[in-house]
């Protein structure tokens, strides 16, 4: 009784750790164990020209409550990035990544540091999970030295080259190719590495993703191309945009893949599947179904071109960060309290 | 591609085919096919995935099969190749070289016949070299592809015959520099790529009715060697710019700037420049003759400069 009395006040003080160091001082192993945890996906994948991997994804408890903490994290930094934005101390455009955060987190937790990430302008959270500091992403929307790009790229250009991560890219879809380039260099290298380029609903129908897409999977490249699906470019409409929004389906001869974007274990089965297979059959591609929370930028709120009660109706039915904070709860991993 | 293991080419026909003008010749035997590479009809995505593959510190030699096909690829040369350095913060050099054949050769058609120079030279973040010879053409290529910025290197579809001795070993010509073609005293002519030749024609001409021409051959586009031209601006005080380029917002008329900048007091008569027409290239040789510059005009220039 003493020791829950503790636990609680500690975590009312406020850093992000203090809630799981002090979950230690209670008798249940948490943050340190690896000891495997099968959970299924909320819905199994879709697959095009492939088999679809197993919806039961291997997990452990330390995996979820990083996922949970990083997903966390991410989320509060676009907060907080949107009130900086509003009291103009981030200028010019500001893309914001809340509601999709389980694609960068799952993709991260399938692959390693040496192979290659290569996004838009959405880029914060990617550059996080690959590693970034809040102080590097602060401060280069800011405009200040101790930026990523010494302030001189912005929100769209992000970049950490040490763990390879390639950006941060204005023109939709000019980072596609840019992304084949680098699987064309790893195949180079014979690195047994893969590239995962990723562009949104929007950029899927850009010519020169087909033209990149033929090319890699002449060449047996290691691409594996990742459609963020939002639903959204901007402010048009998927099904305003493309004849055929069954994205996974557009590689024609390049098999594809679709995965709920919002459960971060299915993110993270189905960018291991990629990897192998792009490894040994060359280019494929992932649909990743997500949603942002935000407008396409600060400047737009987000409302004109689709209803509050849809916003509100993923919110409440498929947040990333609710589903893995129910997960950890259910198999008894920590407490409400704990997961602030 | 010998001396340095990440050097590649990618381009259209460049493999199997040897080249549309054989720039590429027997490379692909003996290099194979990772490393000469034959696109399809991508520029767009193959630009963009050189400049990729350059990120990771590979050094491919991108073609255009004509230099005018790169228009297809300008987002990725202007917004990735050049910007991509700076927007990183420095992370990222891009070693790359987009090389092709351009310029007005025999009756190819207006959109065959492009000249390209002008459009790029605003890029920030890219350097333009022109070659002209045999010798600056393996000293400019070396010198690009051994170069850590993107280099952008301008061949002329017309000057792929020319035969001349010219070094066995490795030797490089500095990327910056503009080349003494023949030293004078009354007039400084500044040409580059095939227009030098025009202007040696003019050059005879001129030097039988008495005058003492000394032309340049400026190689670098970009940036200009304002001190081998300054030297020679200050020496005769006269200058002619001969550029195949179209006149509006041309090489010329950035060179014309530069100089009225720097050396306007070393001036005795303003600059003249001549440029081709303003206008998509006839396929009609009497037509096509009469849009770009001739030796005959370069030499009635000259009289008029320096009367």
């Amino acid at each position: 009784m003493a020791l829950s009395h503790l636990a609680a006040s500690a975590s009312r003080s406020s850093s992000l750790l203090k809630p799981l160091s002090s979950a230690l001082s209670l008798r249940r192993p948490i943050s340190g164990d690896n000891s495997p945890l099968t959970v299924e996906t909320s819905v199994p994948f879709t697959s095009h020209q492939c088999e679809a991997p197993s919806r039961s994804v291997e997990t452990n408890p330390k995996e979820l409550l990083t996922f949970f903490r990083d997903m966390a994290l991410m989320r509060r930094m676009e907060i907080a990035a949107d009130s900086l934005y509003k009291a103009k101390l981030i200028r010019g455009f500001c893309h914001l990544y809340d509601g999709q955060e389980a694609v960068a987190v799952g993709m991260e937790a399938a692959i390693t540091k040496k192979d290659c990430i290569i996004t838009a302008y959405r880029d914060h959270c990617t550059f996080v999970s690959r590693g970034g500091t809040l102080l590097e992403v602060f401060a280069e929307l800011m405009g200040r030295q101790a930026g990523c790009s010494k302030g001189k790229g912005g929100s769209m250009h992000f970049y950490k080259k040490d763990s390879n991560f390639y950006g941060g890219h204005g023109i939709v879809g000019a980072q596609v190719p840019l992304g084949c380039g680098l699987a064309f260099a790893q195949k180079y290298s014979k690195d047994e590495t893969v590239t995962f380029a990723l562009y949104g609903d929007g950029a899927a129908n850009q010519g020169q993703l087909f033209e990149a897409l033929n090319i890699s999977a002449l060449w047996d490249l290691p691409a594996i191309l990742v459609c963020e699906n939002n639903h959204y470019g901007m402010g048009t409409a998927e099904w305003r945009a493309a004849k055929s929004p069954a994205y996974y389906k557009r590689g024609d001869y390049v098999p594809g893949l679709k995965v709920d974007g919002m459960d971060a274990l299915a993110v993270k089965q189905a960018c291991k599947f990629a990897k192998e297979h792009a490894l040994k059959n060359g280019p494929i591609i992932l649909e990743m179904d997500t949603y942002r929370y935000h407008g396409h930028s600060m400047s737009d709120p987000g409302s004109t071109y689709r209803t509050r009660d849809e916003i509100s109706g993923v919110r409440q039915e498929r947040d990333p960060i609710e589903r893995i904070r129910k997960l950890i709860l259910s198999h008894d991993l920590a407490t409400e309290k704990e997961l602030k | 591609m010998e001396r340095d293991l990440r050097v590649c080419v990618m381009g259209e026909d460049v493999g199997h085919y040897g080249g549309s003008y054989k720039v590429t010749k027997g490379l692909a035997k003996k290099f194979g096919d990772l490393r000469v590479l034959d696109t399809p009809i991508a520029e767009n995505s193959f630009t963009g995935m050189g400049i990729g593959a350059a990120m990771t510190g590979l050094r491919p030699v991108v073609e255009g099969m004509n230099m005018g096909f790169l228009l297809l690829a300008f987002n990725q040369i202007s917004n990735n190749c050049g910007m991509l350095h700076y927007t990183s913060g420095g992370q990222f050099t891009i070693p790359i070289v987009i090389r092709g054949p351009g310029g007005v050769g025999r009756q190819l058609g207006a959109e065959h016949s492009q000249r390209l120079e002008s459009y790029f030279q605003s890029i920030p973040g890219i350097q333009m070299v022109a070659c002209s010879t045999p010798y600056n053409a393996k000293g400019l290529m070396k010198a690009a592809i051994r170069s850590e910025n993107p280099v952008i290197l301008f061949e002329h579809v017309l000057l792929y015959n020319l035969k001349e001795r010219i070094p066995d070993e490795d030797y490089i010509c500095n990327l910056e520099e503009a080349e003494m073609v023949r030293p004078g005293e009354h007039v400084t002519i500044l040409t580059y790529s095939r227009m030098r030749y025009h202007v040696m024609q003019a050059a005879k001409t001129l030097v039988n009715k008495g005058y003492d021409p000394e032309v340049i051959d400026i190689r670098s586009l970009k940036p200009f060697d304002l001190y081998t031209i300054g030297n020679s601006v200050k020496k005769t005080h006269r200058v002619l710019i001969v550029e195949e380029c179209m006149r509006t917002g041309g090489i010329g008329a950035s060179l014309i700037a530069a100089i009225t900048e720097n050396f306007n007091d070393y001036l005795d008569a303003p600059i003249m420049c001549l440029s081709s027409q303003d206008v998509p290239t006839p396929y009609a040789g009497t037509l096509e003759e009469v849009t770009v510059v001739q030796p005959a005009q370069i030499v009635t220039a000259v009289e008029q400069l320096c009367q």
